[in-house]
């Protein structure tokens, strides 16, 4: 009590300093984690001055591994790939992916030249036509689009399926969750359904659009409907079970206060049912989405839906020396798309949710 | 590249008419449909040299998977137009297939086939054929040099399968035509049967063309008949070789039509004139000077968003080389012809062309008088669209008075017996002499019942 140590007060706040730092890392490594980021901590931790050698092992597990994988993966592609002979020439190594990656990048920028020559030719256009007494005229571009914009297209066209898809799986699964009837009515279609190929659904859903959405200068183009559509019929599934599952595994004093308070139906969905549902609800619509994006690229493919799947079809069918290397191309950009996706989600499923049951 | 894409955009500047008068279009905005085949040409042309603009026309074009695909969207409305075989129009007009009436203002090419064997095949019928004093085999090469091996696999009970891309592609017709001229039977529809294989030796069936190449890889068919460059890619891949060129067949025979709905030319008759114009342009672009646009062509043609093949293998047979055995690359000027010996006219006597192959194939059930050759032909080829709007194109100064057959009845003189590979001769007029010159087919009265022809 007596002695004092003089360097005791500044120790003091430098260990709380240093508390602090660690507690905001600790705080920003949740959101490291949620972006795939999670190897950033042990850097920032060292660099805080915690035990480098811990921290190193880490750094070493959650970054030096995962490279030395992918650095494993290119070798490993790299020396195999040329030794398969196609009519179309080798199998492409990463090396003439990159470049053909580079060259649609370049392409994607002629592009966007010719998008210019065409608002040009317009304008000459419109000075004929205001010359001769007409009304100049306003007109989108006619053009192919660029890498980027099928890339955006398909974005567009998964969101809008798994938006639909969303907008039915929940309600039907709160349905499912609460009263057991409605579970035994649903259960048989679902068993039925989500086994099936979206394959199997595009013939039947491009009818149907053809069919009823005949509008010709409609929002939508049709192959855009149909697309979307084959991916909610596909994405329905991974929701509604889960939603289903989540709502009916509430906890049951919950539901007995509920009956006590005399809530009424609504309340309790909203107050009691979702907030205990949403962890499972989430993991069901992380689970539609990536289901979504992979039936996508098939159902671009066959209803020729502007985006990477009509790309990858497109290249297969002009068969040119670099369509395999393209083809790649867009195989690892549907990948890195898909797993953005999934962080989206996770991110998304972060924010609303408190629990660990992720 | 640079270079080409920098006489491009000179060219352009150069063609672009100031003086000329807007026609009142009905409709600018456009969606035509095309098949990956170097004979879409000017449609990409049109568009790429702004030629459909200076029409004031905005016209997406769009590539179908198969002709089928494609006939169906023009039928039902999704595409305003497309380039199609020539067979089409007319089968949908008499309601074989599909039943629409469907019209062809616009003639888009002559030749621009080929018929490819397998690697297997070839080496097999080699020994048959006559070579050269260089060692190289003497053109064209008749299918006779074909027949002791496709009698070989049929006697080990092996069907001898071959692609062609549609029922009324001319391509089917080619390969029918080459195939019967060597004596070989190709088969016959019969209106229960529409195989096309009712006492076939060789087996035909339809292949997308773009598939042609991977389908032959593949084994399931040993040759095949299509359009470039789906010939040279054999080559190229080192699958196949290319036996006979389509002008080494028949010269200058027509090809591709541009093909509308009557309603579209009924309701938008100025866009269909607009349309013709913009067209006939990018014809005369493809051919002037002694083809020296090819090359710039060519680029246009092998971006994805067109043929999208390699520039080598589209710039062979569009520069006026053919490439048969690798190595073997001969001089085929005219093989594909745009604009002159006035290929885009909308010729009378070459529908009757394609009305006859398919009498003669059991296509068409039974036997038609001449006259009734005649009216399907002019319901369907329109040379009165296509003569007007070259009179616009004249007026204003973009075209020659001289390159047009202004007073044509619209048949082409007869095609003597030596343009033609068996040697018999074809005159538009007299659709049922013809037939009855030819060999194998159905003639005069004789109808296909169960697996036997009569009468």
């Amino acid at each position: 009590m007596s002695t004092v140590d003089p360097n005791f007060e500044a120790d003091m706040t430098r260990e709380a300093r240093r508390e602090r730092r660690f507690t905001r890392i600790n705080a920003a490594d949740k959101w490291f984690q949620v972006m795939g980021l999670a190897w950033i901590t042990p850097i920032l931790k060292a660099a805080a001055g915690d035990n480098p050698k811990a921290q190193m092992s880490e750094i070493w597990r959650l970054l030096g591994i995962p490279l030395l994988a992918i650095a494993g993966f290119l070798i490993l592609w790299a020396t195999a790939a040329p030794t398969v002979q196609t009519s179309l020439g080798a199998i492409p190594g990463p090396g003439q992916v990159w470049e053909e990656a580079v060259n649609l990048h370049e392409d994607a920028q002629t592009k966007a030249a010719s998008r210019s020559r065409f608002e040009e030719q317009v304008s000459t256009l419109n000075a004929k036509r205001i010359e001769q007494g007409k009304e100049p005229v306003v007109r989108a571009y006619t053009g192919a689009p660029s890498y980027y914009a099928q890339i955006w297209t398909s974005i567009k066209t998964v969101f809008f399926g798994f938006m639909i898809a969303s907008v039915v799986a929940i309600p039907l699964g709160i349905m499912a969750g609460l009263s057991p009837s409605a579970n035994a009515a649903l259960n048989p279609i679902i068993q039925i359904f989500k086994p099936v190929s979206p394959l199997a659904w595009l013939p039947i859903v491009t009818m149907v659009v053809s069919a009823v959405y005949v509008t010709q200068d409609g929002w939508f183009a049709k192959s855009f409907l149909t697309s979307a559509i084959t991916v909610t019929l596909c994405s329905l599934w991974p929701t509604l079970i889960n939603t289903a599952l989540g709502v009916s595994s509430i906890d049951k004093d919950l539901v007995n206060v509920s009956k006590v308070l005399k809530m009424s139906t609504w309340t309790k969905i909203t107050k009691l049912v979702l907030p205990s549902a949403l962890p499972l609800i989430f993991t069901g619509l992380r689970l539609s989405l990536g289901v979504g994006w992979m039936v996508l690229i098939a159902a671009e493919m066959l209803a020729q839906n502007p985006g990477l799947g009509k790309f990858v079809w497109d290249e297969f069918q002009n068969g040119s020396s670099s369509s395999l290397a393209k083809i790649m191309v867009a195989v690892l950009t549907i990948g890195i798309i898909g797993f953005m996706l999934d962080r989206v989600m996770y991110a998304l499923q972060s924010l609303f949710t408190f629990t660990n049951n992720r | 590249m640079k270079k080409i894409l920098l006489t491009l955009a000179a060219t352009s500047a150069l063609a672009s008419p100031a003086t000329a008068q807007l026609l009142d279009l009905e409709k600018d905005e456009l969606t035509f449909g095309f098949i990956k085949l170097t004979d879409m040409a000017p449609l990409a042309v049109a568009y790429e040299q702004g030629y459909f603009l200076d029409e004031g026309l905005f016209v997406t074009l769009e590539a179908q998977a198969n002709w089928k695909v494609l006939l169906d969207g023009v039928i039902d409305g999704q595409l305003d137009g497309a380039h199609m075989l020539a067979g089409q129009p007319l089968a949908a007009t008499i309601g074989y297939g599909t039943e629409a009436h469907i019209i062809t203002p616009f003639s888009m090419d002559l030749n621009g086939n080929g018929i490819t064997v397998s690697n297997e095949i070839w080496d097999a019928m080699k020994p048959n054929v006559p070579m050269m004093d260089d060692g190289r085999p003497q053109h064209p090469i008749s299918a006779s040099a074909l027949k002791p091996v496709i009698e070989d696999y049929n006697s080990r009970g092996l069907p001898f399968n071959m692609g062609m891309v549609f029922p009324v592609s001319t391509h089917n017709y080619e390969l029918r035509y080459w195939l019967a001229a060597g004596g070989i039977e190709p088969g016959y529809y019969s209106p229960e049967n529409i195989t096309g294989q009712i006492g076939a030796e060789a087996l035909l069936s339809v292949t997308p063309p773009p598939q042609m190449p991977a389908t032959m890889e593949a084994g399931t068919i040993y040759g095949y008949a299509v359009g470039e460059p789906w010939n040279q890619q054999a080559v190229f891949k080192g699958i196949g070789v290319p036996v006979i060129t389509d002008y080494q067949m028949w010269k200058n025979n027509p090809e591709k039509v541009f093909g509308i709905t009557k309603e579209f030319s009924e309701e938008n008759p100025n866009t269909t004139k607009a349309v013709v114009k913009a067209l006939i342009r990018a014809a005369i672009w493809l051919d002037e000077n002694d083809n020296a646009n090819r090359p710039a062509a060519v680029e246009i043609l092998s971006r994805p968003e067109y043929v999208g093949a390699d520039y080598e293998v589209i710039a062979n047979s569009m520069t006026g080389f053919f490439e048969f055995e690798k190595g073997d690359k001969r001089d085929i000027p005219d093989f594909n012809v745009f604009f002159r010996y006035n290929a885009t006219y909308p010729y009378y006597s070459d529908a009757i062309w394609y009305l006859t192959q398919m009498r003669r194939w059991g296509q068409i059930a039974d036997a038609k008088d001449d006259q009734w050759y005649y009216d399907v032909a002019a319901s369907v080829y329109r040379p009165d669209i296509y003569l007007e709007a070259a009179r616009l194109l004249v007026d204003d100064g973009m075209a020659n008075e001289a390159d047009f057959p202004w007073d044509s009845d619209g048949y082409k003189e007869a095609t003597p017996a030596a343009d033609i590979i068996d040697g018999i001769p074809y005159d538009g007029r007299q659709p049922n002499a013809y037939l009855e010159s030819l060999p194998i087919g159905l003639k005069g009265s004789q109808v296909v019942v169960g697996d036997q022809v009569q009468g």
